[in-house]
């Protein structure tokens, strides 16, 4: 890049490497503990190498299903936790940033009030609230539904902030320029600042991608058709915590299939990155 | 803080903010209003028999000794969980900046542990540190450290903490990449052409420039370490032993569990957040006069 | 008749029967939290129900785990909309039984239905959990275990023991940890899983001591908690001590620490009968369980054990028809033979002495010795008043703060007596809160 000083050109990879190590380290637990038998892994005998049983495994997880408990074929959780997910992050993104872009670029009453408003959101812990929210869902006739899943969880507070944030650093002259040209607010919102955000747009759709995709609690609560139920519920369905006897290499199977999608995600979106990092020189 | 360049025009602010205040109010305001009245009755978990108790709740936590004790925990908890998660990020993020070969891929990497399922996660980390069953754990016995979370205070502490340090980091990373990929690189060239050193450049133009990222983070990763890690005390250590993982928003849970004391829970909550926004307006009123927008 | 006429009459019948729309069935939603393997069994029972008539459909749905599953019915009963079946762990039974309005009582259900059911033909100390002191039952028990000791057989020869001859009593159980330790297990001579379970309630019922007033809360919500008495106090204090050399090793408040039985680390582990299953498919040694310790000196000692797992509560508020097919349901899950398929195929205890006495005479115990051991110890003798259950309002939290208690013992900070004192003051005081909340 700039100038590459001798050993100082190392220290990246071996912070990096370092880093990997200890950060995925988990992740490729999960991903050995896939292919041992499942007493290996109960035991605690887990070697940190794979094993052997990777094909087998995986066919099974794919197309039998450990002992058929989770009779919903994963392709059908596979695909509600993609829509939840792709619902929420798109619905996040799309209501976070018209708030910040109300917040920052307009002077009116209340301003600052509502945006507390939407931050405090962040300070009550869901449990608290549980069951008056599930009642609303259920008043609102929003159970076992898409909306029920989705529109609950869509307010953002982060996702306001972080856009807030950024605006906060576009430059004034931008602003000047595009009135001088005759342009509304909502003009300028569409030609130049939607634009610049490209790339937080890309990181903020991975992040509030992967928390659709995990939600856990509410979904479980509000879904009662198996046909309903999310991948994150089918392995938890998997993993057996009192008595009886859990497949570890299915469940981990599982686990590691669940986290690609995420996964391709992320990949993606890192094309996003480095795009806006070409075009955004101001 | 307000920019100086702004729109006029009064109704189209409010119908910008319209669609996020009307799901905040329909699906937070009304049942957190609930939740907060809640913390002035003594209620029986389906809700059949209700009295009001005003102020009972609260009095009761106030004049617990181990609520001060939960708040020390909480505290500690806070300041190493995103003191070392913002920090580690941080280091990582720069080195990942640089264009090295491989680079995406250590990026991907990275990253993709955000995307464990928290109820998986809880799984693999007793895989890793159970005291006599878990990989790490054998290891570190080995080493002559006598590990042992389930009735040491200190190693549970620990573990909660580098667990919930761990999920923290790769978000931290991801925010802390975006931020600095948008930092115009003409500005770095400059400066290295003037004869600035790598790390002259880093605190004198990257941390100015980076610091609304920053300020972001350290905003968010406060909310969350109070109020979003629950789950990973709740897999692990279930709050002990003896109360010594046990944090503000576990006890909140915990007391409210399957209608236990929803009472008390409430209030707990409700002092929580009082705590929490005053922490925030805090860092907003003090702490944001010092990023460079 | 003439044959045109029978045609006709035929076809006419014919048409009728094909035109009626299938009568549509009453639904029946049942909400539990089993999984993997367990799971398989509630999908084939509600299909077995659900193909032998044609009035009813059970329809089951994974909640998440008992307490989520809880949470659930809570939530869904705030919310107007509850299942008409829920299945909630032992440890809610109290929250449930108070819970007057949102639950129907099963022995209400069966006389309303019209559903033979006499209560004489269960075993009572399964039963008797889930009933009231005078024995009409409240919920119908469903998944049930027992504690139990297993013990690994190949390391009771490396010691020195005699495989077949598992220890008693617990000065037995000590003193065989002792020479295990010695023979090489030397980071875990016995431990156990769910810490309270088995070490204040289980050892109570055992013991024929009292863990609180009032047959253990069944007969009133003003139970007072007892447990800090000199036997359980003299108890702790032994596992302090041998906790100090691991001869005695604590594994954790829940099943966690289950693995080490199976990796062959523990070489006796005293945890749920339902354990087999694991102990079948992980552990490479040869292996049996055998019935809870006891001290020799406390009179009355062995009483019986008390059942642990969940039942299956009716919510309250539903339609007349919809509790007919619950009840018969229940009848359906009741048969000898459903039983006996669902004792020998998941381990489940059998709740009607039926299913036990047949499967006693066709020789199964014979091969499986491991699943009778738990019905010996519930039908040891006939429950006395400390024997035949608990329940406690707020249970999850008793618990929780009971462990917490055990774990300062055992680390050291507390001494037995303090830690119990501690434990029962703390408890009692949920119990008042919980006492204020029902007594209305």
């Amino acid at each position: 890049m700039v100038e590459h000083r001798g050993l100082s050109s190392f220290l990246p990879y071996v912070v990096l490497t370092l880093g990997v190590a200890i950060i995925a380290f988990p992740v490729y637990l999960c991903f050995v503990g896939s292919t041992h038998p499942q007493d290996v892994v109960a035991n605690g005998k887990m070697p940190l190498v794979p094993g052997p049983l990777f094909f087998e495994t995986y066919y099974k997880t794919l197309f039998v299903g450990s002992s058929g408990s989770t009779r919903e074929p994963v392709s059908t959780m596979l695909l509600n936790s993609f829509i939840m997910a792709c619902v929420i992050a798109l619905g996040k993104i799309s209501i976070s940033i018209i708030s910040a872009f109300a917040v920052v670029y307009f002077k009116f009453p209340f301003r600052m009030a509502a945006f507390w408003l939407i931050f405090i959101t962040l300070m009550l812990p869901v449990e608290v609230r549980i069951y008056p929210t599930y009642k609303i869902a259920s008043d609102l006739n929003l159970l076992d539904s898409f909306t029920g899943l989705t529109v609950p969880l869509i307010a953002s507070a982060t996702a306001t902030l972080f856009f807030r944030q950024f605006f906060m650093t576009i430059p004034d002259e931008l602003v000047e320029a595009s009135k001088l040209d005759g342009a509304g607010p909502l003009r300028f919102f569409w030609d130049t600042v939607l634009p610049l955000s490209r790339t937080n747009i890309a990181a903020l759709f991975v992040i509030l991608f992967i928390y659709g995709w995990n939600q856990y609690l509410w979904p479980i609560l509000i879904t009662t058709r198996d046909d309903m139920q999310t991948i994150v519920i089918g392995i938890k369905k998997m993993i057996v915590t009192a008595d009886a006897l859990t497949e570890w290499n299915v469940v981990l199977a599982t686990a590691m299939l669940a986290m690609l999608p995420p996964v391709m995600v992320v990949v993606l979106m890192q094309r996003w990155f480095v795009k806006g990092l070409v075009e955004t020189e101001k | 803080m307000q920019k100086r360049a702004i729109f006029g025009g009064t109704s189209l602010p409010y119908l910008l903010l319209l669609p996020q205040l009307f799901v905040v109010a329909v699906f937070f305001y009304w049942p957190a209003s609930q939740a907060v009245w809640q913390s002035f009755l003594l209620q029986d978990a389906f809700g059949l028999n209700t009295s009001f108790i005003w102020f009972e709740n609260y009095k009761e936590l106030f004049e617990d000794t181990s609520y001060y004790r939960t708040m020390l925990t909480t505290a500690v908890f806070a300041i190493m969980v995103a003191g070392l998660s913002l920090s580690l990020a941080l280091l990582l993020a720069v080195q990942a900046d640089k264009s090295i070969r491989g680079a995406s891929v250590y990026k991907t990497l990275l990253i993709w542990p955000y995307a464990v399922a928290p109820a998986v996660a809880g799984v693999l980390w007793i895989f890793m540190f159970q005291p006599s069953l878990g990989v790490v754990a054998q290891g570190i016995r080995a080493m002559g450290w006598n590990w042992n979370p389930l009735l040491n205070g200190n190693d549970a502490l620990t573990l909660v903490v580098l667990a919930s340090t761990w999920k923290q980091i790769s978000y931290n990373f991801l925010f802390f990449l975006a931020g600095l990929q948008s930092i115009p690189r003409a500005v770095i060239e400059a400066a290295a052409i003037d004869g600035a050193s790598p790390a002259r450049r880093f605190w004198t133009i990257i941390l100015p420039l980076l610091s609304p990222t920053i300020f972001f983070l350290v905003v968010v990763n406060i909310v969350y370490v109070f109020f979003d890690t629950f789950g990973i005390i709740d897999a692990m250590t279930q709050g002990g032993p003896s109360k010594a993982t046990e944090t503000l928003v576990y006890k909140v849970f915990f007391d409210g569990r399957l209608g236990g004391n929803l009472g008390s829970s409430a209030a707990q909550s409700v002092i929580l957040m009082i705590m929490v926004v005053a922490l925030t307006a805090v860092q907003f009123r003090f702490i944001e006069r010092r990023v460079a927008y | 008749m003439k044959r045109s006429n029978l045609l006709i009459g035929f076809l006419l019948a014919a048409a009728t029967v094909l035109s009626t729309p299938a009568s549509a069935q009453t639904e029946i939603q049942w909400w539990h939290a089993l999984t993997g393997a367990n799971n398989d069994v509630v999908v084939r029972l509600s299909d077995e129900f659900n193909k032998s008539q044609t009035e009813y459909k059970v329809v089951p749905s994974y909640k998440g785990g008992y307490a989520d599953t809880m949470n659930a019915g809570i939530a869904a009963f705030r919310a107007s909309n509850a299942p008409h079946i829920l299945q909630v762990f032992e440890v809610g039974t109290a929250t449930m039984m108070a819970a007057k309005g949102a639950i129907k009582p099963v022995h209400v259900l069966m006389q309303e239905a019209g559903e033979k059911f006499d209560p004489s033909a269960y075993l009572p100390t399964i039963t008797g959990y889930y009933s009231t002191l005078k024995g009409e039952m409240l919920s119908f028990p469903f998944n049930s275990s027992s504690t139990v000791m297993w013990y690994n057989k190949d390391a009771f020869k490396k010691a020195g023991l005699d495989p077949n001859a598992p220890p008693k009593t617990w000065p037995e159980v000590f003193a065989a940890a002792k020479k295990l330790k010695a023979a090489g297990y030397d980071t875990c001579g016995f431990s156990n899983a769910w810490a309270t379970w088995v070490n204040i309630e289980q050892f109570s019922a055992w013991h024929n001591l009292p863990i609180g007033t009032k047959g253990n809360g069944m007969d009133g919500f003003d139970t007072v908690l007892t447990f800090n008495n000199a036997t359980l106090v003299r108890h702790l204090e032994t596992l302090i001590e041998l906790q100090k050399d691991k001869t005695y090793d604590y594994s954790g408040r829940t099943n966690t620490g289950e693995g080490r039985f199976t990796s062959g680390e523990c070489p006796i582990f005293l945890t749920s009968s339902g354990f087999f299953g694991n102990v079948a498919a992980n552990a490479k040694f040869d292996w049996a369980n055998a019935p809870m310790p006891y001290y020799p000196d406390v009179a009355g000692a062995p009483q019986n054990s008390i059942i642990g797992g969940a039942s299956l509560w009716v919510m309250g508020g539903k339609k007349a028809d919809e509790y007919k097919g619950v009840a018969k349901f229940f009848t359906f899950l009741s048969r000898t033979d459903k039983q006996i398929e669902l004792h020998q195929k998941s381990g489940y205890l059998p709740i009607t002495k039926a299913a036990y006495e047949q499967t006693k005479s066709s020789g199964f115990y014979k091969e499986k010795p491991h699943l009778e051991t738990p019905l010996l110890e519930l039908t040891n003798k006939a429950p006395t008043d400390n024997s035949r259950g608990l329940r406690f309002g707020n249970m999850v939290q008793l618990r929780d703060i009971w462990c917490e208690e055990i774990e300062s013992a055992l680390s050291g900070k507390k001494t037995a007596k303090q830690a119990l004192d501690d434990a029962v003051n703390r408890g009692n005081q949920l119990l008042r809160q919980f006492e204020k909340t029902v007594s209305r």
